[in-house]
């Protein structure tokens, strides 16, 4: 009994013995700014910022290589944070962006071109003549985004659409990348009124595939003040540099036009096209 | 064949018959829903578009059919006590894994009879003298532990049923090794008596020397499954028809059992030469324990063996070496659960080095060369 | 001798029963003709028209847009009504030109005259080859004159003429060497020709005894020529298989058949060639199987490209029953079509009809690692591991287990009990590791 006591300890301090040499020897050399660093950032390792992981992150802005505000989904609050670790002066303190969604078309407003049957996944769906929908340009709905966001910040209707919660969303931009059909978009989280459609078919086209498209009638162009709101290739494209009045949704025929209020949207979803029979 | 770029990036996907200037403003805003004038007609999906209608219920099924005649034989030869066992076992699978499956709220997938099988399986690895609580428990890790918590069918690193058995092997092992009843039908009464393998073990510490009988009769009675032992692992004869039949049906591939089956008796056959009075004979080793039910539709197992051919025949040499190992130098008397679930855990690691080659690609290593 | 000893494969079931006792019959003139412009692998071809003209049958609408590319002919004379983006059979959106025909049907100045193939020299036969737009036939629509252009250090010694059609239901290659066995063997002579080989294999499955009698007689006028029968298993008619299972020669690897000094060309392409060249005729119509349980009268037709598929179907008698799934090419490496407003290109074998109780759903289950798919892939690939890895997008894992090898046959996914979509994963991550190799540089 007593020699398995006294060899395990023996063992034990010998072990500790080379563990220490080994961690002299070895050492890699730290930079405490950086450890520091990396206690503020927000530790996800959810690579927004394209490095691997927050501890690289950190020590590349300890070395001056990446600007303090470096990480997306910290926000202004780190970047604080940071700077003042790094003992500098911090004076971005831009409007946060979060990740938007825009399409509309659940599958109870938007037509099918056919069964889709395969891979339960978007960037798969999508090598399949585009998409089972029949607008080229909606949401695919098998929930990609949702898949790949870091925070849980994207619900799948049950309709099929993906509907990002600004509240949640750091703008980390992972979804944007994973979107198959690009339509989604970083906009800044103060503004509240958005154009949910990204298709650029003509009005009768996008009419017919879609109870909810844009369909180019340029109504909320002319309501909205000058400039705000732009037609691309048929498309109501929003400037987020100007503010909108809400009013100007009200005048959307197709009630494509949203105002989802920062702290209104939790959970909620996005006002579903009216009096259909669908 | 084709990329599809066009997904990629809708903006620059040329919109039919562009004008710079937009439309003329819909004079008057209805919103008319009208049906969807472009209803889906067809199914659409990646090639191929047909299949050979082989599903994971059907093998499941072909696996019990080739499990029935030993397990129907152990209720002739251990009575009502093997149905009982048998019974509950399966019947807790199954409420095991629909409860497990409703609280993680996956599909209910009773019907692709893989979890009868664990419970048949785990039955035929316990004693016909298990109690309904040791059943239960058994099937509770194999099912819910085993299997369920590591994401359900397919995603099991272990063998379920074996790792229902080695819990109860190593908590209750008193009711798993030392209450064995001797069929009523050949002998004459019920005698609690010991397994061959313990048999052996037990005589090797005693006397110092193996004391098994290994005359005609009783080789003929082991084969037959005239013996002590768990359910299913008793009757060679008909566990080998049942694995011969997985085999004829393509359901399983010779590679591992023979590789298995094989290994012990190779190994074991070397150390009989070496010196018979402590070693058993080859033959012995073979056909006693629980080799047949677990060379043949243990180590079999799809999800826990490897799925390449070289990865086979390495994975069941392991199963049988380790086995001989356990029997021979370990503390319990039978080593094939705990070989096949050691392999188990070799398996990733057997398929990632045993890649299937490609068609062709000796030919661009020698151009390389 | 067990000319088929190629590794894996499978056998489903034929059904060429439905059509390949038919005779080739030829399609009335449709109201309008649907022609894409990428109707070849490589570069997509240039449009030279607009909407409004006049063309002339022969004429090209569209030309070649790089050395791997070919031109477009008119398939008929008429008027170009709109150019615009229709669904292409083969799984995208794309451009295309919608021609009215004008009913004559006359032919473009200077095409189908007949001229002597004699002391045509290797280059002007590519050259013809080329300006009349042909193509692999069997599917993979590769520009002929490309194949028949090998580098000059590659030594050629045997050409395959590929009638294996393996893909079930489909039987266009077979009424072809049964209807047309002299035109095939002439166009496949004029291939002999071009890369200078002595050795010419008609390679045909055993299951059809009358194209392998007719050419077996054919042939036997003919110095070099032989026919092999095939035994019946898929992939039989895939490139590299097909080579193995003749000459045991084993494509490397990322290779091409001419690597091992063999070239396989489609039946169908070798007719298209000998028209080309012997007529002047450039490849404005081919023979489509319209098969399936869900046809009325199953058919081969003979049909312009730009054939609308509702046109095809209306000919062989409309829709019968569910008819649920509509393939371009064979079920087994087919596309399947969400419109019949595709239309035929140069690659359309045939339009399968299949009924709802046919069609296989995948269901996407996970993957009990049976190692079925293993023992079927013919390219001795690791399919449950690969769809394991692009299911968790773990592609540079599916590129270390070449990906890039697999031949997208779909025998994984037709034996697989799971019935996991495994060609559509492959599809996915072979156009990621495609990204990833051009990021990489």
């Amino acid at each position: 009994m007593i020699t398995a006591v006294i060899a395990l300890a023996a063992l034990a301090f010998v072990a500790a013995f080379g563990l220490a040499i080994a961690a002299r020897v070895f050492a890699v050399p730290h930079n405490p700014k950086a450890d520091e660093i990396e206690e503020a950032l927000p530790g996800a390792n959810c690579g927004a910022c394209a490095l691997p992981g927050c501890a690289e992150l950190a020590k590349r802005i300890a070395e001056g290589k990446a600007d303090v505000d470096a990480c997306p989904v910290g926000g202004e609050g780190v970047a604080r944070a940071i700077a003042a670790i790094m003992g500098m002066e911090f004076e971005g303190g831009g409007d946060r962006k979060v990740a938007l969604v825009l399409c509309k078309g659940s599958d109870q407003v938007a037509a099918k071109r056919f069964f889709y049957n395969g891979v339960f996944d978007c960037n798969s769906a999508a090598l399949v003549f585009g998409g089972d929908k029949a607008c080229t340009y909606g949401c695919l709905g098998l929930g990609t985004c949702a898949g790949v966001c870091p925070f849980g910040a994207i619900e799948m209707l049950p309709g099929g659409l993906a509907i990002v919660d600004p509240d949640i969303c750091t703008g980390c931009t992972k979804c944007v990348a994973a979107c198959p059909k690009g339509i989604i978009k970083m906009v800044p989280a103060s503004r509240n009124l958005h154009i949910l459609c990204s298709s650029h078919d003509k009005g009768g086209v996008a009419r017919k595939h879609c109870k909810v498209a844009c369909i180019g009638c340029m109504k909320c162009v002319k309501a909205a003040p000058e400039g705000a709101i732009t037609m691309d290739n048929f498309l109501a494209v929003i400037d987020y540099g100007f503010e909108i009045p809400a009013e100007v949704a009200g005048e959307c025929p197709m009630n494509t036009i949203v105002v989802i209020g920062e702290a209104a949207v939790a959970g909620e979803e996005p006002t579903v096209a009216v009096g259909g029979d669908a | 064949m084709e990329e599809n770029m066009e997904g990629k990036n809708p903006e620059e996907k040329p919109a039919a018959a562009p004008e710079p200037v937009a439309e003329k403003p819909v004079p008057k805003p209805k919103p008319k829903p009208k049906k969807a004038e472009v209803g889906p007609r067809f199914v659409v999906s990646s090639s191929p578009h047909m299949h050979d209608g082989r599903t994971v219920a059907q093998i499941m099924r072909l696996v019990l059919i080739a499990l029935a005649p030993a397990a129907l034989f152990s209720i002739y030869i251990f009575g009502l006590d093997a149905l009982r066992v048998l019974m509950i076992s399966i019947a807790s699978a199954l409420i095991f894994e629909a409860i497990s499956q409703k609280i993680m709220k996956r599909p209910l997938a009773l019907r692709d009879s893989s979890a009868m099988l664990t419970g048949l399986l785990l039955a035929m690895n316990l004693p016909s003298t298990s109690p309904w609580w040791l059943i239960v428990t058994g099937n509770f890790f194999a099912i819910v532990i085993a299997k369920q918590l590591y994401g359900g069918l397919g995603y099991n690193p272990f063998n379920p049923a074996l790792v229902g058995r080695v819990v109860l092997l190593i908590s209750f092992p008193v009711h798993m090794t030392a209450r064995w009843v001797t069929n009523s039908r050949f002998g004459t009464d019920a005698v609690t008596t010991a397994t061959p393998l313990t048999q052996m073990k037990e005589s090797l510490a005693t006397l110092g020397h193996i004391d098994i009988a290994v005359g005609k009769d009783a080789i003929i009675d082991l084969l037959i499954g005239n013996r002590a032992g768990c359910l299913g692992e008793t009757s060679v004869v008909l566990l080998a028809l049942g694995g011969l039949f997985l085999i004829w049906k393509k359901v399983i591939s010779w590679r591992i059992p023979v590789m298995f089956i094989g290994a012990v008796w190779a190994m074991t056959g070397i150390f009989y030469l070496i010196d018979p009075t402590h070693y058993a004979n080859p033959s012995f080793h073979v056909i006693t324990g629980g080799l047949f039910i677990g060379a043949l539709f243990m180590a079999t197992d799809y999800v826990t063996s490897p799925v390449t051919k070289k990865g086979m025949l390495i994975f069941g040499a392991g199963c049988g070496v380790i086995t001989v190992l356990i029997r021979l130098w370990g503390a319990y008397p039978e080593g094939v659960s705990f070989a096949i679930l050691l392999m188990n855990a070799a398996t990733p690691l057997i398929d990632r080095y045993t890649k299937p080659k490609v068609f062709g690609a000796v030919d661009t290593r020698k151009a390389a060369a | 001798m067990g000319r088929s000893k190629f590794f894996g494969g499978v056998h489903p079931s034929y059904n060429k029963g439905l059509a390949d006792s038919r005779a080739i019959v030829e399609i009335p003139m449709p109201e309008k003709l649907i022609v894409f412009f990428a109707q070849n692998l490589g570069v997509p071809s240039q449009p030279v028209v607009k909407k409004g003209d006049e063309v002339k049958k022969g004429q090209v609408i569209a030309e070649s847009g790089g050395f791997v590319s070919t031109p477009i002919h008119a398939p008929t004379s008429g008027t170009i009504d709109s150019i615009g983006i229709h669904p292409s059979p083969v799984g995208v959106d794309a451009s295309a030109a919608v021609i009215i025909p004008d009913g004559n049907d006359e032919w473009f100045e200077g095409c189908s005259a007949e001229r002597s193939s004699e002391g045509l020299d290797a280059d002007k036969i590519k050259e013809i080859i080329h300006d009349n737009g042909i193509v692999g036939m069997g599917g993979a629509t590769f520009p002929t004159h490309v194949k028949l252009s090998p580098p000059a250090d590659k030594k050629m010694d045997i050409l395959v003429i590929n009638g294996a059609e393996c893909e079930p239901y489909l039987t266009a290659d077979h009424r072809l060497m049964v209807e047309h066995t002299e035109g095939i063997l002439d166009g496949a002579a004029l291939f002999a020709a071009v890369i200078g080989v002595g050795r010419v294999i008609i390679a045909i499955e055993k299951n059809k005894p009358d194209a392998i009698e007719v050419m077996r007689k054919a042939v036997a006028s003919r110095d070099g020529f032989s026919v092999e029968a095939m035994d019946v298993i898929y992939p039989q008619g895939a490139e590299k298989q097909l080579i193995y299972a003749l000459t045991k020669r084993k494509v490397p690897a990322g290779g091409l058949p001419m690597d091992v000094g063999v070239l396989v060309q489609n039946v169908g392409t070798a007719l298209a060639a000998c028209d080309a060249v012997r007529y002047n005729r450039p490849l404005i119509e081919r023979v489509v199987t319209v098969t399936g349980s869900g046809i009325k009268e199953p058919k081969n037709v003979l049909a312009r490209v730009g054939t609308r598929f509702e046109d095809l179907v209306n000919f062989c008698g409309g829709l019968e029953g569910d008819a649920a799934k509509c393939i371009n090419g064979g079920p087994m490496m087919g596309v399947a079509q969400y419109s019949l407003d595709a239309a035929v290109t140069k690659g359309t074998s045939g339009l399968v009809i299949l009924r709802q109780e046919e069609v296989a759903q995948f269901v996407s289950d996970a993957c009990v690692r049976c190692g079925r798919c293993l023992d079927a892939c013919p390219m001795g690939l690791n399919p449950s591991a690969l769809s394991i890895f692009a299911e968790r997008m773990r592609f540079e894992d599916t590129n270390e287990y070449n990906i890039m090898d697999c031949i997208e046959c779909g025998c994984c996914a037709y034996v697989c009990p799971s019935r996991r979509p495994m060609v559509h994963h492959f599809r996915r991550a072979k156009a990621e590791v495609r990204k990833l190799q051009k990021k990489a540089g």
